[in-house]
Formats: C-alpha cells, structure tokens, sequence
C-alpha cells in the first residue's frame, strides 16, 4: 500500500456473489453426499463379499444333503412293444449319451430305440439254436455289461452291447451293435442238455464265470474263456463245467449270483435264506450253513457294482445290504450290514448304478426307491405308476432313467442325484464298507480304481484336527501364559520392551518356515535324540527352581546388585546348558536304558512309532501359536488396574500372593480369551501339519504317530479332485466346518474380551 | 544365622520358585525365538560360503581303501549297533561312532551326491591346492582336478603350464557370454515370435465364432497367413543366429580328472562357475560370497529347483503382493471409515464388527478354498465366457494365476487393514471433528482433509502388517494360483505387459516344493534355508516398520490430544 488510491472506483467485492456462494454449497453438498454414499456403498459391498465367504460355501455344500428326484418327461409306448403279451420285455439298457435304449426281448429280438422319440435305430437278434426255447436272462454288474440268454436246451447265448462313436459334420453319431465275447455261437453250459431254470454271470479275471440251475436240480459252474494264439490269429474257446453240491431236498432255489474274484456263488431260495458256495477251488466246492434273511420272501437278488456287497428284496418289500465279510477263521460269510426304507408292496425288481455304490428297486405297486449302500441313504421312495414297473435302465452317468411297466409304458425320466455318497451318518459315524470286518471310521476318498468305494468320514480328519491342537496347546499353554504373567507383572520395563515385540515378530513368522524345519530339521533331530527331549522336559523345571533357590542363597550383596525383574535373564545360560548337556548325553542314555535306539524300543513295546509325527507337530505348531496366547494374555495382565496389586502389596502379600489372588482372577477370562484364539489358530494351522506330519489319517492319540487335519486334507485333495464332485463339496464342507469353529472360537474370544474390557474400566 | 533358615522355609512359601518359573517360561521363548532365527541365518547364510574342497581315503564295506573327494556337509553321532545294521564291521567294545556326510558331486560319473562315511578308518582330510569345484547347469556339482583346456578337440593349456588359469578364467568368461546371448535370444525374440503366433490363431478363431465367413474369412485368412510368413521367416533368421552361437559354445572343453583319477570331459558351455576354494584367501571367499548371494537373489533356478537362484519367485511374491494392495488398500479403508464414520453404532453394526475381526482369526486355507470354487471357477468361467471365447476350452482366468491368487489375499488381508485403519480413525481425537465442523466444513470435508490424513499412518500400519501376513501365506496359494516352476514372469515386453492370469512362483510355496516334493533333498536342503532366510528378512522388516509406525503414530497424538 505504497500509494494511495486517487480514483474513488468501486471495488470489486472479493466475497462471492450470492449466486456462486449458493453454487459452492451445492458443490459441497453434492460432494458431502458422494462421500457419504460412495463410502457406504464401498463398506457395505466389502462387508458382503465378507459374508459371501459364508453364503457361497453353504451353497456349494447344499447339494450334498438333497435327495434324488425324478421327473418323469415323457411317456410312450414304442413300435416293437406294442404286440407284446407272448414276447415281454426281459431287460432294458441305456447308454452314456442317454440318446439310445435297447430293449432286450424274450424271443431274443433286440430292439435299440431312440429314447426321445422311440423311433427306432436297429434291430438285432440274439443267437439261439433250432427250436430252443427262452427260460432265463442273467446279466453282470452294469459297468461289464454281459447279457445271457439261457435256454431249454442247456446252452447259454452271451452278449455285449458295442456303442461306436463317430462325429461326421461334427455332430455326434452313435451306432449301437451287439457284440459277442466269447463267439456267436451259443454256448453248451450243460452237457445234458437239461434246461437252465435260473442263471448268473459275471466276468472274472479267468474267464467268464457262470452258474446255473438246471430243470433236474443239478447245480452247475461253468468258467469260459477265449484265448488267441498269438501265431495264428486263431481263436479258442476254452470250456470247464463242475458240478456243485445240490442243494438239500425241498429247497427251491429262486436267483443265482456268483462274483467277480470267482470265488462265491450265492444262492437264495423260497424260504428266505442265503445259500454261499465258496468256489476258489471249483472243482472241490465247499458249501455253508444257510444264512436266514428276515423280512418275508426273498423276490430280488443283486450284486452292487464291484460284486462285494449284495441288495435283496423281499415280498414285505424290505430292501436290505449284504456283505461277504471274513470271520475269525478266514471264511467268508453272508452277513447283514443295512438295511433301507422299505417300498409299499414286494421288490420286483433291484438295478445296481453304474461305478457306485448306489441302486434302484421298484415294487408291484408301482413304487420307486433309489438308494445308496455306504452312506445309507435312501434318496428317492415315491410312486411313478400306478402300474408294477417291471424294468429299470439307469444310464451310466446318473442322469436319465427308462421305466417299463407291466403294460409296456415306457416312461423317460431325468434325474437328478449327483452326490448320494454322503449322508450325516458317513460322515460322522462308524460306517461297514465293503471288504471290511466291521464298522470303521476311514478317510480314503479317491483311488486309482474305477470300482473303488469312496470312503469319507470326518472322524480321522477331526481327531487328527483336534489331535494336533491338543498337543500344540499343551506345549503353549504353559510357556506362553506363565510367559506372559512373568511379563507383564515382574519383569522390569526395559527387559519387557525388548521381549514383547521379539515374540510377537514371531507371530508373523511364515508357517511354512516353521512347517519346514519341522518336517527337516525337527523330526530327524527329535527321531535321533528322543531321550533328550524328555529329559530336557524333566530338568528344565528342575533347573529354573534350583538357581532360584542357589540366587535366594547368594550373598545379599550379590544379590542387591540385580534388581528384582531381572530372573529370566539369569536363567538364560543355566537352561542353555541344561539343554546342550541333555542333547549331547542323549545317545548314551539310549544305549544305557533302551538298548540303542528309542524310537526302536518303543516299537518293540507296541507303540508305533513314526518319524513325522504329534510331538514334532506339537512343539512347532506350539511355538507358533505361543505368539498369540502371550500377546492377548500379557495385554490382560498388563492392563490389570495398578491400584489393585498394589494394595494386595501394601496389605502384606508377596508379589506371587498377588499373582494368585488378585492378578490372576482378575485377567482370567483374557487368559482364556488368549487359550481360545491360540486354540483357533492351531486348529486352521495348514503348512506345519502338512509338512510335520505323514498325513495319514489315522484315528489315535498316539503321540508318537502323525495325523490328518481338515486343513492339511483340504490342501492336499482339493487342487486333484474334479470340480462339482461329491468329493469336491466334501472338501467345501471341510472348509465350512473349519470355518465355522474357528468363527465360534473367535467370537468367543472376543466378547469375553470385551467384557474384559469393560470390567476394567469399572474398576 | 536364625533368620536365614527362616529365610530358606519362606522361600517356598512367598511363591518365588512359581515366579522363577514363570520366567523361565519367557527365557525358553525367547532361546526358542532367537534360536530359531539363528539357525535359519547360520545355514541360510552359511549356504553361499564356498566350502573347501577335501580329499581323504576311506574304508568302505567291504575293507577296501578308496579315495573320496567332496565338500564336508555335517558329523553325526551314532551307535554302533545302528552301523553295524548298516554292514560295517565295528569292533565290540566300540559304542558310538562319528559318520561324516560328504557331499561328493560328480552325479554323471558315481551317481550318489551326498554319502555318509563313518570316522573309523578315515585317514586325514587333506585339501589339495588344484582341486576344483564346477557349478554345471546339468548333474550338479563336479569335484576333481583340472588337467587340460581343450579347443576343438585339441590341448591348448594343461595344468602346470604358465597361465592356465587365466586361460581357464578367459574361456569361461567367453562361454558365459555365449550363455548369456542366447538366453537372451531364446527369452525375448523367441517369446515375442510364439506370443505373436498364438495372438493370431486367437484372432482367427475369434473370427469363427464371430460367424464371419465366405469371402471376408478368406480376406482375412490371406491377410493372416501373410503375417504368420513374416513371423516365420523371422523366427528362421533367429533360430540361425542362435544355433550359431550354440555351435561356437561347444568350441571350448576342459579335461577334468576326479579325486580317484577317473578322466572325465566337461564343455565348457555347461558350467556356470569354477572355483578353487583351498587356494582361496579369506577376502577372495568374501567375494565370492557375494557373488554367490546375488546370483541367488538374481537367477533363475535349475536342476528342478535345487541350484541356481530364487529370482522368479522373489519377483512373483512381490508382484502378488502389489497386485494385492492395490485392491486391499481402498477396500479396506473404505470399509473402516464406513464403520466407523458413517454406519449408525448399534448392535448390528457390533455384531459386523466382531464378525469382520474374527474374519482375520479365520484359516487361510479357507480363504483359498474360496478363492479356488469362487473366484476361479465361478467368476474366471464367466470371465473365460464373456471375454476369451476364443481360447476356450483352455481357460484364461477360469484357472488358478496371479490375478486371483492376489484377490483372495486380498480378501483375507482385509480383515487386517479394516481393523487397524479403524484402530487409526479411533485415536484422533474429537476435538480435531469438532473444530473442523465448527469451522464449517461438511461431514466429507472434516473427513477426507482432516480426519483421513491424519489415520494415514494407520492406515499405513495395516496395509503393511497386510503384506506381511500376505507374503508369508502358502496354503490357500497352493489352491489358487502359485506353481512349482513357472515358465515366465509375469511381468514381460509384450502387451499387457503385466498378465494376471499367469501363474506364478512365491518364495513360501519354493520352500514347501523343494523342501518336500524334491528328488534330492539334501542338495536342496542349504537353498531351502537360503529361500527362508530372505523370507524371513522381508517379513520381519515389514513388521518392524509397521511396529515403527504405530509408535510414532501414537507418540503424535498423545501431543495432539494433549
């Protein structure tokens, strides 16, 4: 303001005119509201993705526990059916596209249809000699496919059905055929020429394996196979027909099965009893007491695929699994293992799935029941006609069936039951699988074998979770709570400041750090020099009590030099040495006390003993979690009002008094608060136990054997399973159930800590 | 004399031997701790040291003296029963006994790396001055003597001669930089040419399912067939240039001899180093420590992950991490001031805010679970739907990478960033909102020019303690996106430059894989302490900042509160 202004001009206001000052607030306004529910939107859309880790995991679960359903989509009665009263249908097959139905009839005529419109596809004709006549059609498990046609003459016609595949103008084409394993020409099982009332088959690794019944009582056996010389190219059929035992006087046999390992027949009869032939030797046939099954009438007899377990059917319509389990004196038996809801009216009719372990039945009422043996469940019971349904074809991969009922109807279905292999029981409780003794609980989900019965129960996994959380906080517990007391309440603030964020840098150690030492340098280290490791669990105690007592004795003019608070740092270079001396006496004390080798001795005194094992697991995944239990339980301490120790002291309590008497009350539930969230980490803990442990998924709390926890398992299978399997969702539901105890354990944790909180600040 | 055995009854009795075992509890964590660390740094630093090379004569099973030659691993002590299992004969009264591990090389030639020798009848170690050790690219490690350089067949130095470690050194120096070219070739032309080849099978596939036919395709597929020539003519001129040198790495070849005078060939185009460490001085090790260690930090593995360097899974963790909070920060903070700003304080918003911490309680194998059903095959399927028609069946995004191996992450960092951003939003003081309302300002402004800067160490604090959780984390990686050996770096010349369907190397996954999925653990043992030691070093420095940070944090405002 050198100069002054001369000319009285107006100034231009330098305040914004009412109009830009209104502009401005609405600028403002606008940007306040943006702020507002832009963040807003952004939280909430955070908060949600948060709960959609719930949500989705739950809905990928869910499809587990649904039933099967089946809805009927059209019904018709095809071309070939319709005259039919002397020539009725005696089989139905569908193949993997679902596109093409085969109709097997009793004069041997074999009609492949199409399934949508029943137009025909071809017409083929099962072999038969001159003038014989029908009297029995036996098929195989669904996955080998053998059909037999027996007839009154004592031969036996066997087929196969051949789909070929082709994409000409790359639209898929299917071309059924009939295919004959062992040549076209009918087979003579009987020598006699008697005629064959009842008949089984199955392919065995020696041929093809076949039973029979002939119209004169006689029992026969009979292995085909087809050998081709390698020189000619010619093919040889080799035949060997035994005769077996009859059965007793009065006994009429009504179905026939024999199994795939050759080794048993299995005859049920009128009288509702299960005869067992055991034929590992054919030629000397042994047979067994019959087993009597309950529940009225036997109607059906079927082989599950893998031919181990057996589904009948009774009259009463009872629909029951049978095993051939081993006894105690290396015999088989038929032996009752479940037994499912029953259908309304008698079983006509048992068809066993494909590449499981599931089946359906139908009744004479025109009910249907899809059922599953390992997981015991039974899917779908309902009625679909009001007529008997006397043929069921289930395709391969589960997702269309053809019902034929008494009147040729034919019904196309669509199905849904995609995961019928668990059930709450499975999972959870003791289940009988097949090839066992006895109800066990076994994780063993997948294997090489296509016939495998997936075996998944939680039970291992669990205990091998709780397994290596248990050992895991008894080695935490300790250390990290009497850690955190000694922290927070005696040493002195210069020491504390060092310690605190030493171990609570640990906290943020990688677990597959610590999994890697572990698995490498642990359990090698642990395995060489057990001895050491209790010992140093035995001495340590002793040491700590001894130098305190050997301080207390000291001159006091020693003593006086150290103040109070300083303890721990004078038990460092006793409890290194106490350490160092147990680890280098450690391979004397085991030639001394057990004769070498420990984990030798503990061996021949039937504790199995394995290098990757609970102890290793426990001090590892101990030490990872002492972090989190000394963090949250020193912070509880710590936060202990001053004023009331103090006056404990003043009252005349020595400083441990105080501990007890008022510290320790107090602070209790952020000590436990502490136990729970170390106890949350060790059960989620993934790397470690993958890596200390062998991963078997063993049930014991064996310390000196490994486990499988649900993570480690989770981390393991999922990466190899097939996307939307049962096995998939299994490993899902896993994650669910871990997530869903870490959440409660945590949420636990939490409150009790802010109640914690809030007692505090009333204090 | 009295009041002292009083003393010693009332020592008991005060509850002292409770406090010194307590104490005690906290030295054993800390010996653990430190402990821990130690190891990690001995063997992991120990592992870069050029070990000397030792040559002694042993007595094996069947008495008969035979001459090794090797690196000195470790000494073991073990019973006699165990050696005599073993099929040595040991005289009765002996009860234990030393047994050495050596790691002996020469893979190609005897076929055992490292092998166990017992201490008794062991002659001295002696450690001759001409012994070598060559760090090859194939078979590992070869221990013996030098006799010859070799070109083209013929003698061109022997041992002994003047210079012939110079001329050693300058070959190998020669052969490197052959090595290096074609690498360099091989990485940058070759992948420009293939990622060019690929891009134009996508383009016209893309144009099928267009629907684009007739006359246009045909325009199109001239058009095409005329780049692809281009590309194939440049590969030819490439692939020339790069057999080229090939052929003239092979010139060179050292005649080598073992410790038990078996004769042996090596090409020089296979040997990445060759060091004398007996005639080595302290410092010429130092300088070859580092080497080593930056060669490490530096390379890329070979021999299945057992040699070479760890510099594709260094670059893939710290890429992941990037990528992650880029998408974590934002989040995070957004959602921290949205709970503590914005959301009415009730009950609900209690119940959020307990579920939200817990989350971070929660295991990360879940979140990879997650990750892997969710992110992968629900949203990278639509993805692979939507945008990349054209590759399918194989998957772009519907496959596990790095894109989504760093949102899961993400979403499990966020726990971690919303707590401590909340944390940082709690501590200012209402005095500084009051002032700033009362001075006029909106609800945002207050918030975004006074309240947010001022949490931003906080904030800071979260994100970093985020990267460190981050960075450390391998079990839900192993479900989506971290592999074995991945065959490029994410990150590369050729657009987008940065691809996030890739997957990639981390250094946690490295230690599990080659620590336990290895053929040869013990040669990857040292490289497996050497990986956890950086990991080790990244994490703990991340946590001592972030540590830094919240102190100052709080030293800040208990002056501004003041």
């Amino acid at each position: 303001m050198s100069e002054p202004v001369l000319v009285a001009k107006p100034m231009p206001s330098l305040m914004p005119t009412t109009e830009q000052r209104s502009r401005l607030r609405r600028i403002r306004q606008f940007k306040d509201n943006l702020s507002r529910y832009g963040v807003m939107s952004a939280g909430l859309a955070v908060v949600f993705s948060l709960g959609l880790i719930f949500f989705y995991l739950f809905s990928e679960i869910a499809p587990l526990f649904r039933g099967a359903s089946v809805d009927i989509t059209h019904r018709f009665t095809p071309v070939q059916l319709q005259q039919v009263e002397s020539d009725p249908t005696e089989y139905l097959l569908l193949e993997r596209y679902e596109e093409i139905g085969a109709n097997f009839k009793r004069s041997g005529a074999v009609n492949f249809f199409a399934v949508n419109d029943g137009s025909p596809v071809l017409n083929a004709q099962v072999p038969r000699a001159e003038g014989a006549v029908f009297t029995r059609l036996a098929t195989s498990t669904p996955d080998q496919g053998l059909i037999a046609y027996g007839y009154d003459n004592g031969q036996v016609a066997l087929t196969k059905v051949n789909y070929a595949l082709s994409y000409p103008q790359d639209k898929r084409q299917i071309v059924p055929s009939l295919v004959y394993p062992l040549g076209d020409a009918p087979l003579q099982l009987d020598e006699q020429g008697a005629a064959i009332t009842q008949l089984a088959v199955q392919e065995t690794s020696s041929g093809i394996l076949m039973g029979a019944l002939t119209a004169d009582k006689r029992l026969l056996l009979g292995i085909f196979s087809s050998n081709t010389n390698m020189i000619t190219g010619e093919e040889t059929l080799s035949q060997e027909v035994f005769p077996l035992p009859a059965l007793p006087e009065g006994v009429t046999p009504i179905a026939i099965q024999v199994d795939e390992s050759a080794q048993h027949l299995i005859i049920a009869d009128d009288n509702a009893q299960l005869w067992l032939y055991n034929i590992i030797n054919p030629s000397t046939p042994v047979r067994q007491a019959p087993v009597a099954v309950p529940g009225g009438k036997i109607t059906a007899m079927e082989f599950l695929v893998g031919t181990a377990s057996l589904v009948i059917g009774t009259d009463q319509g009872q629909v029951s699994q049978w095993f051939l389990v081993r006894n105690s004196d290396n015999v088989y038996e038929v032996k009752f293992v479940r037994a499912f809801d029953s259908l309304a009216g008698a079983v006509i009719r048992v068809v066993p799935e494909h590449a499981r372990r599931g089946f359906w039945a139908s009744d004479d009422k025109g009910n249907i029941g899809i059922y599953y043996g390992t997981s015991e469940r039974t899917l779908f019971l309902d009625s679909l006609a009001d007529k008997p349904i006397t043929q069921i074809a289930v395709s391969p991969i589960h997702h269309r069936a053809l019902l034929l009922d008494v009147s040729n109807e034919l019904a196309v279905a669509d199905v849904w039951n995609k995961h019928p292999e668990v059930s709450f029981s499975s999972l959870w409780q003791k289940v009988w699988y097949e090839g066992r003794e006895s109800p066990e609980y076994i994780w063993q989900a997948s294997s090489g074998s296509d016939n495998f019965e997936a075996k998944m129960s939680f039970v291992p996994l669990s205990i091998g979770t709780l397994k290596a959380a248990f050992f895991a906080m008894l080695f935490a517990i300790p250390l990290g709570v009497a850690g955190a007391i000694y922290t927070a309440y005696f040493m002195t603030p210069k020491l504390r400041g060092l310690v605190k964020p030493t171990i609570e840098i640990m906290e943020a150690l990688p677990t597959v750090i610590l999994g890697f030492l572990a698995g490498l340098w642990l359990a090698p280290f642990v395995e060489n020099h057990l001895p050491a490791v209790f010992a140093i669990l035995i001495a340590l105690p002793i040491v700590m009590l001894i130098t305190g007592y050997l301080w207390s004795r000291c001159p006091e003019s020693l003593r006086t030099r150290v103040p109070e608070g300083w303890e721990a740092a004078m038990l460092i270079v006793p409890i290194i040495i106490t350490v160092w001396f147990c680890i280098v006496a450690s391979p004397f004390t085991e030639i001394w006390l057990f004769g070498g080798s420990m984990p030798q001795w503990f061996t021949e005194n039937g504790i199995d003993y394995s290098q990757r094992n609970a102890l290793v697991v426990g001090i590892v995944m101990g030490f990872a979690v002492i972090p989190t239990i000394f963090s949250i339980a020193e912070d509880a301490v710590f936060s202990v009002p001053r004023h009331l120790t103090q006056g404990s002291l003043a009252l005349g309590a020595t400083r441990w008094q105080t501990v007890v008497g008022v510290v320790l009350p107090t602070a209790s539930p952020g000590i436990f608060s502490a136990m729970m969230m170390g106890f949350g980490r060790a059960v989620g803990e993934t790397m470690i136990v993958l890596m200390a442990t062998g991963n078997s998924p063993i049930v014991n709390f064996n310390i000196f054997e490994g486990m499988r926890t649900f993570s480690a398992n989770i981390a393991v299978e999922l990466p190899e399973t097939a996307v939307a399997s049962t096995h998939f969702r299994v490993l899902f539901l896993a994650a669910l159930v871990l997530l869903a105890l870490t959440f409660v354990v945590n949420t636990l944790a939490e409150v009790i800590r802010q109640r914690l909180r809030k007692r505090y600040s009333n204090l | 004399m009295k009041k002292l055995s009083s003393k010693q009854t009332s020592w008991f009795q005060s509850g002292s031997p409770w406090v010194w075992l307590n104490g005690g509890a906290v030295t054993l964590c800390m010996i653990m701790v430190i402990g821990l660390l130690g190891l990690i740094a001995v063997r992991g630093f120990g592992h870069f040291w050029p070990a000397d090379i030792l040559q002694t004569s042993i007595t094996d099973r069947a008495g008969q003296k035979q001459i090794v030659m090797g690196e000195f691993v470790r000494d073991e002590i073990i019973t006699a029963a165990v050696a005599r299992d073993g099929g040595y004969e040991v005289p009765a009264d002996t009860e234990v006994i030393t047994r050495h591990l050596f790691k002996l090389g020469n893979r190609d030639i005897s076929g055992r790396d490292f092998v166990w020798f017992l201490d008794m009848g062991m002659d001295e170690w002696q450690y001759p001055a001409d012994a070598i050790a060559i760090e090859r690219r194939e078979w590992g490690n070869f221990y013996g003597f030098p006799v010859a350089v070799q070109e083209g067949g013929a003698v061109v130095s022997k041992l002994g001669d003047e210079g012939f470690w110079q001329e050693l050194d300058s070959r190998l120096r020669r052969a490197l930089e052959l090595h290096q070219q074609v690498s360099r070739i091989e990485r940058v032309d070759i992948g420009r040419i293939n990622k060019h080849m690929d891009d134009l099978r996508l383009e016209r596939r893309r144009l099928e399912l267009d629907g684009i036919k007739g006359e246009a395709m045909a325009l199109a597929d001239a058009d095409m067939s005329e780049r692809r020539a281009a590309l194939e003519a440049e590969y030819a001129i490439i692939k020339t240039r790069r057999d080229d040198i090939l052929a003239q790495a092979t010139r060179d070849k050292l005649q080598v001899r073992t410790g038990s005078g078996k004769e042996a060939v090596i090409g020089f185009d296979h040997i990445v180093r060759i060091t004398r460490p007996n005639e080595m001085s302290v410092l010429d090790k130092l300088v070859q420590y580092g080497d080593r260690f930056w060669e490490f930090l530096t390379d890329e593995p070979r021999e299945a992950n057992t040699e070479g360097g760890i510099f594709p899974a260094i670059f893939g963790t710290v890429t992941m991490v990037i990528v992650m909070s880029i998408m974590v920060t934002p989040l995070g903070v957004l959602a921290a001031i949205y709970l503590r700003e914005y959301a009415k304080q009730g009950t609900i918003l209690k119940i959020i805010r307990i579920s939200v911490y817990n989350l971070a309680g929660v295991p990360s194998i879940v979140y990879g679970v997650f990750g892997l059903g969710f992110f992968v095959y629900i949203l990278g399927g639509s993805i692979d739907q939507l945008f990349y028609p054209e590759s399918l069946p194989s998957p772009t995004f519907g496959t596990p990478g790095l894109f989504w191996a760093s949102l899961t992450l993400a979403l499990m960092t966020l726990p971690v960033v919303i707590v401590s951003t909340e944390e940082g939003l709690s501590r200012i003081p209402s005095t500084i909102r009051q002032g700033s309302l009362a001075l006029g300002a909106t609800k945002a402004e207050t918030l975004w020019k006074v309240v947010v800067p001022l949490a931003t160490p906080a904030m800071m604090t979260g994100l970093i303690l985020a990267i460190a959780r981050a960075a450390g984390e391998v079990a839900p990686l192993m479900l989506v996106g971290v592999v074995k050996l991945a065959p490029a770096l994410p990150v590369d010349g050729n657009y987008p430059y940065l691809h996030l369907d890739q997957k990639i190397m981390h250094l946690g996954f490295h230690i599990y894989d080659v620590g336990f999925q290895s053929p040869n653990v013990e040669a990857a043992r040292p490289l497996v302490y050497a990986t956890s030691l950086i990991l080790v070093l990244l994490i703990i420095v991340l946590n001592i900042a972030a540590i830094k940070i919240r102190n100052n944090l709080r030293e800040k405002y208990r002056g501004a509160s003041d």
